[in-house]
Order: structure tokens, then sequence, then C-alpha cells
């Protein structure tokens, strides 16, 4: 798979303009701040939150350029993994959701041929990768962590995903979205993680099943993922309607 | 209109070094305001930057504009360069660059004895600018092995491996900003070389430290 991923900044339009009204009160101080600096005139937050949510997407497309589909994130030894591995969310520890894996089972839905859920045992049943890679945080830290479960690009395959769409989306029990262009879902080491270490994924990390993506930052790893879909329709995410780069590749 | 007093007033810095100097200069200041914002969304040391001095209002914010800003740097810095190597302004104002010269003139510095003579580096002022460059050079690669530590991991193994190319980024940083408030420090005592970065030029035979 070489084809590239091309990000069209009209399909964007809709989800920008709302963010863009959000990102302008919280900007409007340091923005001051800067315009008092250079002495030119940044108050106009409106304009200048356009031209960043540009340059975002100019980075989108810049970074799918970049994206090599064979190059794969370094892996490391056992004795490298970090311990304790960080809990991170956008909530506290205490607030992990409670699942209980007999009942869940992955909804699957959008550009697929069959849309039958999944359950824990059936992804099980798919061929198992492990890896010790690195996660990073976009808040700069990092940490090194092993993870393993069944290729996405196998999951999408016996699914009848069109591997020719744009987006595979992700929906989480926790309230939690996110999105990857397919050139990254297709890439061998994006998996669909449910063993942490050598045991099911623990609450904290995800249970039951967590997408570990380690070619991009931390928070495009969805994790308590409840629904995968495939789309043309660029789907966001959490953070990315609030200003992360969407590429966010690393 | 003293310029056009031509032959006693030369130019020193030329259209493109001046334009090439403010939009660098612009984008230092945003690309560390917005910097200081994501180092305190992790620190790496025991202190944070006051959020006064940050750009971005929080990290999404403070990324959007580093990563957007990035372009405006390189490409400006690629511009620049290429003409400093290109012209010969480079070798020029830059060399000779020895310590026993660095040494000679921050003695003479020091001991205010140092000569000046308009659009003609000491070796003290010399080192300065070629450490920026150099500090310039080593901050937009380990930044761009912070962005990219899986496409570019050649250039982040180079450096040390994604943790210590963080710290590597993060004393570039210090270091150019420690140069920007030298550099600020001996315009403010001698204000007329901040006219010379903005008309491009001094009075021939002047001493610009008078």
């Amino acid at each position: 798979m070489t084809r590239r991923f091309v990000v069209d900044a009209a399909d964007h339009a809709p989800r920008l303009e709302a963010v863009r009204r959000r990102l302008f009160l919280r900007n409007g101080l340091s923005l001051g701040a800067l315009g008092l600096l250079t002495g030119c005139n940044l108050q106009d937050g409106d304009a200048v939150d356009r031209v960043l949510w540009a340059m975002s997407r100019f980075n989108d497309r810049v970074q799918a350029w970049m994206f090599d589909p064979n190059r794969l994130a370094p892996t490391y030894p056992v004795s490298a993994i970090t311990k304790p591995f960080p809990f991170n969310a956008f909530y506290a520890e205490d607030s992990v959701p409670d699942i209980d894996g007999a009942d869940w089972k992955l909804e699957v839905s959008g550009l697929v041929q069959d849309r039958t859920p999944w359950t824990l045992q059936r992804l099980r049943g798919l061929p198992q990768y492990a890896q010790i890679t690195r996660h990073i945080c976009i808040e700069g830290w990092s940490a090194i962590g092993q993870w393993s479960g069944a290729r996405l690009s196998d999951f999408l395959v016996r699914i009848g995903a069109d591997t020719r769409a744009r987006y595979v989306g992700f929906k989480c029990a926790d309230r939690y979205y996110g999105s990857l262009d397919m050139a990254t879902a297709l890439h061998p080491q994006t998996i669909l993680a449910v063993d942490y270490g050598d045991k099911p994924l623990p609450p904290e990390y995800g249970f039951p099943l967590k997408v570990r993506v380690p070619t991009k930052l931390g928070f495009k790893n969805p994790k308590h993922v409840a629904a995968v879909f495939v789309t043309n329709d660029y789907p966001g995410g959490y953070w990315e309607d609030q200003g992360y780069n969407w590429f966010s590749g690393s | 209109m003293p310029y056009e007093r031509q032959g006693r007033w030369i130019v020193i810095h030329p259209m493109v070094v001046r334009l090439a100097h403010w939009l660098n200069a612009t984008s230092i200041v945003v690309m560390v305001m917005s910097g200081w914002g994501i180092y305190n969304a992790s620190p790496l040391f025991a202190f944070h930057f006051p959020v006064w001095a940050t750009l971005g209002g929080w990290l999404g914010g403070s990324i959007a504009w580093h990563l957007a800003m990035l372009w405006v740097l390189v490409a400006n810095a690629a511009i620049y360069v290429a003409y400093g190597l290109l012209s010969g302004r480079f070798v020029r104002m830059l060399l000779p660059l020895t310590p026993g010269l660095v040494w000679r003139d921050l003695v003479d510095a020091l001991s205010l004895r140092l000569s000046h003579t308009p659009g003609t580096y000491n070796a003290v002022q010399r080192l300065a600018y070629v450490g920026v460059l150099i500090l310039g050079a080593v901050a937009v690669l380990s930044g761009l092995a912070l962005w990219k530590p899986v496409q570019l991991q050649t250039l982040a193994s180079l450096l040390g491996g994604y943790e210590v190319v963080r710290r590597i980024h993060f004393l570039a940083m210090a270091g150019i900003v420690g140069f920007v408030v030298l550099h600020l420090t001996l315009v403010a005592l001698v204000p007329r070389t901040l006219l010379a970065m903005l008309t491009g030029r001094v009075h021939a035979g002047a001493d610009v430290s008078r």
C-alpha cells in the first residue's frame, strides 16, 4: 500500500468553524501579549485563528507526504519498558469506565461489507502481534510499553472494508473519539491491542481494546474502543476538534 | 536626507539581510513563547515559564503557533544562509575566527580599548554570531527530530534518542535566548546599531560605539 493520503480542507470546514469560535476566546489573552511585543495588530483573533487552522491543515498534508507506510517505529527490549506506565486521559483515574468483557462487542459500520459486531474472543482469534514501542504524548513526555493484538489492517480486510476510503474512525466507551488516515490504519504496527505486557489490558490502559498506533502521538491511540467505522467524511476527534493537529504523526 | 551623501554613508546591511533579520526576530519570539507554552505542559525541569510569557493560551494553541511559525523560520533562515554563503557575507563578516583573536578582543573590550569600525565585527561578535547560527541549526534539527521521531528516526537516534533530543532542543532554546539578551543589551548600549539594521546604512568613519 503506497497510496498517499490526501486531506481536503473543504471536508473540515464546518467543524473548523465551530472550533475556531471556541479557540478565539482561549487565545485572546496571549494574542494581546504578542501584539504588545511586536507592535503588530494581532488583536483580530478570528483572522489569526483562521491562519493557524489553515497551517495545521497544511501540516496534515506535509505529514501525509512524509509518512512512509513501510517505516517501522523503533522497538525496544523488555528491560526498557517504563514502570509504572503512566495513566493518561481527559479524566481522572477513578473515572475509568467499568466494562464487562463478556458482554462487550466491537461495533462495525461505514464502508464495510460485514457489519457483524466482534467479540473479544473473535478478535483474539486473529493473528496476534506484540510490540514494545515508545508512546509519545503531545505534552512532550514519553514512555515505553508493550502491547499486543491483531493488526488493524487484518481486521479491515476481514470486515471487507473499503481500504481506498480516507478515514478509519473510532468511538469509545468513555466518550472519547478519534480517527486515522487510511495509510496509518494499514501500517503493520497499528494494532487492536487487547494485551498490555502479557496480561489483558487493565482498565486504566483501555480495557478491553485500545488502538495502538506507534507512528502517532499518544492521543491518536484511543482506549476503551466500542466502535470502528470506515468513512470518507472527516470524523475529527476529541482533541482534534479543540485544536490539536489532526495527523499528529511521529 | 543624509543618505544622499554617497561616499560618506556606507551600506552594511543590504535589504535582504534586514528583511531576514526582522522576519527572523519575529519568528524567534513566536517560537520561543509558544515553545515555553509547550514546555509548561510537561516541564523537563523543576520550573514553569510564566503564563504571560507564553503564546497560544493552551497546549493546542501553543503547538499550532509553533508548527505554523516553523515554516516561516526555516524558509527565512534558508534564504538568509544561502545569501550569506553565496554573497561572501559570512566569510567577510564572520571570519577569521580563532581562540587567540577572541581572547585578544575580549580583553580589549573589557579594558575598554576595543576599536570599532562600522560594518566590521570584532572576534567576540563573530563568535556570538557564528554561535547563534549553530544554535539555530541545532534547534531546527532537534525540533524536526521531536516532531518526527519515527519518520526521521535516523536523525533522532543520531542526536541520542527522543528523550535526549527534548533536552537538546531546550538547551538550544536557552542558548538562543541568552544570545538575544546579550544582543539586546548591546543594542541598548549602542542604539545606532538599531538604526543601521533599519536603514542598512552607517556613517563611514564613525565609531558606532559613541
